[in-house]
């Protein structure tokens, strides 16, 4: 490798003089410093050097291959930043910015719903407490209305067997007061009957002051 | 002994010739332009791209596919780089960025395939790709800030007696930034390739030179071949975060000159 690049130096030393002078110059220096030497022209010899693998110059430094590589470097590099800042990037911005609208008004909506779901728990737990009040307030207010009604019917009641009581009461001591008035009756007329069959007939009046006389 | 040349891999040809500007009509004389072996590879590289990006978002998918998903990481990595440099603002050099990122990590990519041209082991690709980063700093730094872009130069807070030593060293790193952001991307991909190359070509030389002996000593470079090919993926991907985030730094100076 090494001694073939020395051979092809020897062979052609005006071309490497050439290029050597334009290493740090431009494109155009390598044509001028070729075309002084009229054996050569730039392009045939360089190319027929790349193509059997070797360049006289190390080929990143070699100015010739500049033009072209600029050329095209210009036009894909831009085409690639058209490609890019008109076309993919602002479709990949959009799929991203689509995605983070639709989470953020999910999420939106998902709030709201809880908040929905919170208000009406509370509406209901309120609406249950004042049914509960006024279950209450309602049981109350028949528990005490049953209690008078009972305690009416139950006083009426009382007033009633009561009257019932003081009228039997009273029929009793009539009753008790006629017998004992009957009672006089009978001891006379007992007496009388007695006092007959021991001794004859008496007056009924006599039995009866007699029975009277015992009795008083 | 080309097959083992490790320079070869470089050499740029024509595929064929477009035009030619100036010069006297005779061949040779004028600059020629020409769809060449890195035009290839560069038209390769957007095509790549282009192709990747537009037809794994075509669906628009809410919920996305594997590849619009990669698509989608793709773009939120760039953004994210840009925005946690140069803030908000910065936002309106993304589609650069991201294009200088997608550009070089897809050509660097490119270049670990065999037989594959490498786009950025050439110099004056890494250097016009930094040039223009460069240029923009400066043009956007003018227009946007005017004269006080230059306060870039004067950092806030500096006593006035160190001032004269301070700004020419500002000056001095400001001017070498587009050198060495080409450089580095320029030398660790040349450099890499090259090693590649080498051991790769040790083997192939060791087994054509020492027969049976020489397959046994081959293993040895062949499995440090191996090696680099990991770490050159690895290189290849991580300058391309490098060229990316640097780029953002430096839009980020012409957006916020005074430090």
């Amino acid at each position: 490798m090494v001694t073939q690049a020395y051979a092809q130096e020897a062979e052609l030393p005006a071309d490497d003089h050439g290029t050597e002078a334009a290493g740090a110059a431009d494109a155009m220096h390598v044509e001028e410093g070729v075309h002084a030497d009229p054996t050569h022209d730039t392009h045939a010899t360089t190319e027929a050097h790349g193509d059997a693998g070797h360049s006289d110059v190390f080929p990143p430094f070699d100015p010739a291959t500049f033009p072209s590589q600029l050329l095209w470097l210009a036009i894909t590099f831009g085409a690639l930043y058209l490609l890019m800042s008109k076309l993919a990037l602002p479709r990949i911005g959009g799929i991203l910015e689509n995605r983070k609208t639709l989470i953020d008004t999910d999420l939106a909506a998902a709030d709201a719903d809880r908040q929905k779901t919170d208000a009406a728990i509370a509406a209901y737990e309120k609406a249950l407490a004042e049914a509960k009040a006024n279950a209450q307030g309602i049981a109350n207010k028949n528990r005490e209305a049953i209690q008078a009604d009972i305690a009416a019917k139950r006083s009426a009641a009382e007033a009633d067997l009561s009257a019932k009581v003081s009228a039997a009461e009273a029929r009793i001591a009539q009753t008790k007061a006629e017998a004992l008035t009957h009672v006089d009756e009978i001891a006379a007329e007992t007496a009388q009957a007695v006092v007959s069959q021991l001794v004859g007939d008496v007056a009924p009046d006599s039995v009866r002051a007699a029975v009277a006389k015992v009795k008083g | 002994m080309a097959g083992t040349d490790p320079i070869h891999q470089f050499v740029i040809y024509d595929i064929f010739e477009l035009f030619t500007v100036g010069g006297d009509g005779t061949e040779g004389t004028g600059t020629t332009f020409a769809f060449t072996n890195s035009a290839l590879f560069m038209v390769l590289t957007v095509a790549t791209i282009a192709v990747f990006l537009l037809l794994s978002t075509s669906g628009k998918k809410l919920i996305p596919t594997r590849a619009q998903l990669t698509a989608e990481l793709l773009y939120e990595f760039v953004a994210g780089m840009v925005r946690s440099s140069a803030g908000t603002a910065g936002m309106k050099f993304f589609p650069l960025v991201f294009s200088l990122f997608t550009f070089i990590f897809v050509a660097n990519m490119f270049g670990m395939v065999p037989y594959f041209f490498t786009v950025t082991s050439h110099i004056i690709v890494t250097f016009a790709l930094s040039m223009l980063v460069f240029l923009t700093v400066i043009i956007y730094g003018f227009v946007k800030n005017g004269p006080k872009f230059l306060k870039l130069f004067v950092p806030a807070g500096v006593p006035g007696y160190i001032l004269p030593i301070v700004t020419p060293i500002e000056v001095i790193s400001f001017l070498s930034r587009p050198i060495s952001l080409s450089v580095r991307l320029f030398g660790n991909i040349l450099a890499g390739h090259i090693t590649l190359k080498v051991f790769t070509g040790f083997a192939v030389m060791m087994i054509g030179g020492l027969g049976a002996l020489g397959w046994l000593g081959a293993t040895l470079p062949v499995l440090m071949a191996i090696a680099l090919t990991g770490l050159e993926f690895l290189v290849g991907a991580v300058q391309a975060y490098v060229f990316a985030v640097l780029t953002s730094m430096y839009l980020n100076d012409a957006i916020h000159p005074s430090h």
